[in-house]
């Protein structure tokens, strides 16, 4: 049985209130921290830890804590990135709705570290409901001493509060959130400056994904060194995968880093093998900004080592064989699954979310979901095969923030791994015709393809 | 960023001069504010435009924006860049019911589609229209966050997931029975997973 350290009480009845969750340990890393520690030790127990941020960069938390900004007179904040807009990840609205207090406990006990007096937990608008949840637990916490004047007469003030945000991927870029929160456009910001040094109002800032904040609970609770045993290599500790598609069983698992990604998809313990007693096609493991891995480069790396749910293992390969672990974002596609209609999709996706202010971005992600629409419906021809590639590679690299590139790497990956598959909705317009083209007749039987880097 | 349709509209004064919020609202808008430092409310925009959108009929109109900004002391045009930025606010008239069915990867893969054409035959509409009777608007929209338990749609706070056709028929029954304007900052939400 693997370790849990953020949903460990998770089956719990009644977890999701103060009470409950007090009486099951809750809020001792905020007692321990401000009562026996200095925010200094608390940065270096993180930094032990080897804890990396779990928004989908995977930066060391530790290491961005400690860049923080400490002007004289300045305020600090930490704000949480709610905006889970990411396709395929689900996990910070399971955690928030489950087990609300592990975050605003997580919150506390991070902002004593970073000296920050307020802090802000911005929450997708779509999770309005999950944005009450958090309220109230908030509340309780109020209530109870934890928020508030000089929390457990050591002097230390905290004001914590929720934002909602009004639909827009884009407001989950780090900037764009910080926008967003102050009431504009999420229209990310250029850096540098980071936020660590002129972030919210100008003032030094550290933004860290739910996850990430939820985690610094047991760090601080049982040591940066005890959670740094956990995992493989530089991928410490557990994580929260968010397991979606053809799969038995799709849900919130977490696992101790370093599963193999066979037992992750096969074994009764996470998504049961893939549904209806189909084949496994493909999987996108971290989030729709990742690229796809054809079936035979799942389970495999191209080396042929086991494949493992670490951030290394997943890339193992670079873009020409791996991917990424991104925010554990896990969609699993079965044999009936097109792979140009499902890039289309998250093309459309990009297009939709283009914040606009980049011309390769705006014009790009818009000119590559036209040829995919048009691939897809059959009405391609082989030169728009090469075209996507080449819009794909114009927008990477050339632009403000990351969505350009979260745009381009699956399309210029799957049309790597999956020409064939482009080329025969140009040769065979008849067959795609129908929108589920897939469904009536698998594309191209499953097979395994010699890697070429 | 929202969809471009979108485009701004005739500004009646007379219109205008008539919008009053409830006090309950009012309130809740003057707490809003205060969560911020002096002097960065602005910051409020955001949530004040949801509590706005659920006061005005579940729409933003030229009128409404313009009174928005009065009583956040920015001006108009702030309000509108914003308003016309993100998904949520809708810039036209919409039912009192927005069925907003999730078509991203997740969700198609296991039948996202379907949901949208049986309810599109269901009530005679297409997606972005709204019935004659003004009850329900159909939109599709990007993922939700409720991949796992696809396919799903929101309605005002509610998510509804794991759709099949029966139970989109029990929710739109539920709905029409009913009878009421559902709105993103409702407090009497049904979650059904
Ligand atoms: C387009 C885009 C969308 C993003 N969406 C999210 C998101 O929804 N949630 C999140 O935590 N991080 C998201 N990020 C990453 C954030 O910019 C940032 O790296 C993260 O919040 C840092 O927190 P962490 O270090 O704890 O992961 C996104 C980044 C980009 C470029
Ligand atoms: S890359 Fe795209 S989303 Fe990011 S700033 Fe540029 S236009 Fe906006
Ligand atoms: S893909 Fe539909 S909720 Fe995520």
């Amino acid at each position: 049985m693997s370790r849990k350290l953020l949903l460990a009480n998770d089956h719990i009845p009644g977890i999701q209130s103060y009470e409950v969750y007090r009486s099951n340990g809750g809020y001792r890393s905020v007692e321990k921290a401000l009562k026996t520690m200095s925010p200094d030790d608390v940065v270096e127990e993180v930094k032990k830890s080897g804890l990396r941020g779990r928004g989908g960069a995977g930066f060391p938390t530790g290491m961005k804590w400690s860049f923080l900004a400490k002007p004289e007179g300045v305020p600090r904040y930490l704000v949480c990135n709610a905006d889970e807009s990411e396709p395929g990840t689900f996990k910070d609205r399971y955690l928030m709705e489950h087990i609300p207090h592990i975050l605003v406990e997580g919150m506390i006990t991070s902002s004593f570290a970073l000296g920050a007096n307020t802090s802000y937990i911005y929450i997708r608008g779509e999770y309005f409901y999950v944005a009450r949840i958090v309220e109230k637990a908030i509340a309780e916490a109020y209530a109870n001493g934890w928020l508030g004047k000089n929390i457990l007469g050591t002097g230390f003030n905290h004001d914590m509060y929720v934002q909602v945000g009004g639909g827009a991927y884009i407001c989950g870029e780090e900037t764009a959130l910080l926008e967003s929160l102050e009431g504009k456009r999420g229209n990310p910001r250029i850096k540098p400056p980071f936020p660590a040094i002129a972030g919210l109002y100008g003032c030094p800032t550290v933004v860290n994904n739910v996850e990430t904040i939820a985690a610094v609970v047991p760090i601080v609770n049982d040591g940066g060194d005890e959670y740094a045993k956990i995992g493989i290599g530089r991928s410490t500790g557990t994580k929260l995968i968010s397991a979606s598609g053809n799969i038995n069983k799709p849900g919130v698992y977490e696992i101790e880093l370093g599963v193999p990604v066979e037992e992750f998809i096969f074994s009764d313990q996470y998504c049961g093998g893939i549904a209806n007693g189909k084949r496994l096609k493909a999987c996108v493991p971290g989030g729709s900004s990742v690229p796809i891995l054809p079936d035979y480069l799942v389970c495999k790396t191209a080396t042929g080592e086991d494949r493992l749910m670490t951030y290394e293992s997943l890339s193992d390969g670079g873009f020409a064989t791996g991917s990424m672990l991104g925010s554990g974002g896990f969609i699993v596609y079965d044999e009936n699954q097109c792979i140009v209609r499902n890039t289309w999709n998250f093309s459309r996706f990009y297009h939709h979310e283009s914040c606009g202010q980049c011309s390769p971005c705006r014009e790009g992600t818009g000119w590559m979901e036209r040829v995919l629409h048009r691939l897809e419906k059959g009405m391609g021809n082989m030169s728009d095969i090469d075209l996507l590639v080449e819009v794909a590679k114009k927008i990477e690299g050339n632009t403000i923030c990351p969505l350009g590139d979260a745009a381009a790497w699956p399309v210029a990956a799957a049309v790597r791994h999956f020409r064939h598959e482009f080329e025969h909705h140009v040769l065979h317009p008849d067959k795609v015709k129908d929108p589920k083209h897939g469904h009536r007749e698998p594309i191209m039987p499953v097979k395994p393809q010699p890697v070429t880097a | 960023m929202a969809a471009p349709t979108q485009g701004t509209r005739e500004f009646n004064p007379e219109v205008r001069g008539k919008i009053r919020f409830s006090d309950e609202a009012l309130q809740t808008i003057e707490a809003l504010m205060k969560r911020y430092p002096e002097g960065k409310h602005k910051s409020a925009l955001l949530p004040v435009l949801h509590v706005a959108q659920a006061e005005a009929d579940g729409w933003l109109s030229a009128e409404v924006m313009d009174y928005v900004a009065e009583l956040m002391k920015i001006s108009s045009i702030e309000v509108f860049e914003v308003a016309s930025f993100y998904s949520m606010y809708n810039l036209k008239p919409v039912g009192k019911c927005v069925l907003e069915v999730c078509r991203t990867s997740s969700c198609w893969t296991r039948g996202a589609e379907d949901i949208v054409v049986y309810i599109g035959k269901k009530l005679n509409i297409r997606e972005g229209e709204t019935t004659p009777d003004g009850m329900f608007t159909l939109k599709t929209v990007e993922c939700l966050g409720s991949c796992g338990s696809a396919p799903m749609l929101q309605c005002g706070a509610e998510y509804h997931e794991n759709l099949t056709e029966n139970r989109v028929d029990a929710l739109l029954d539920r709905l029409r029975t009913e009878g009421k304007r559902k709105s993103y900052t409702d407090l009497d939400f049904q979650n059904t997973k």
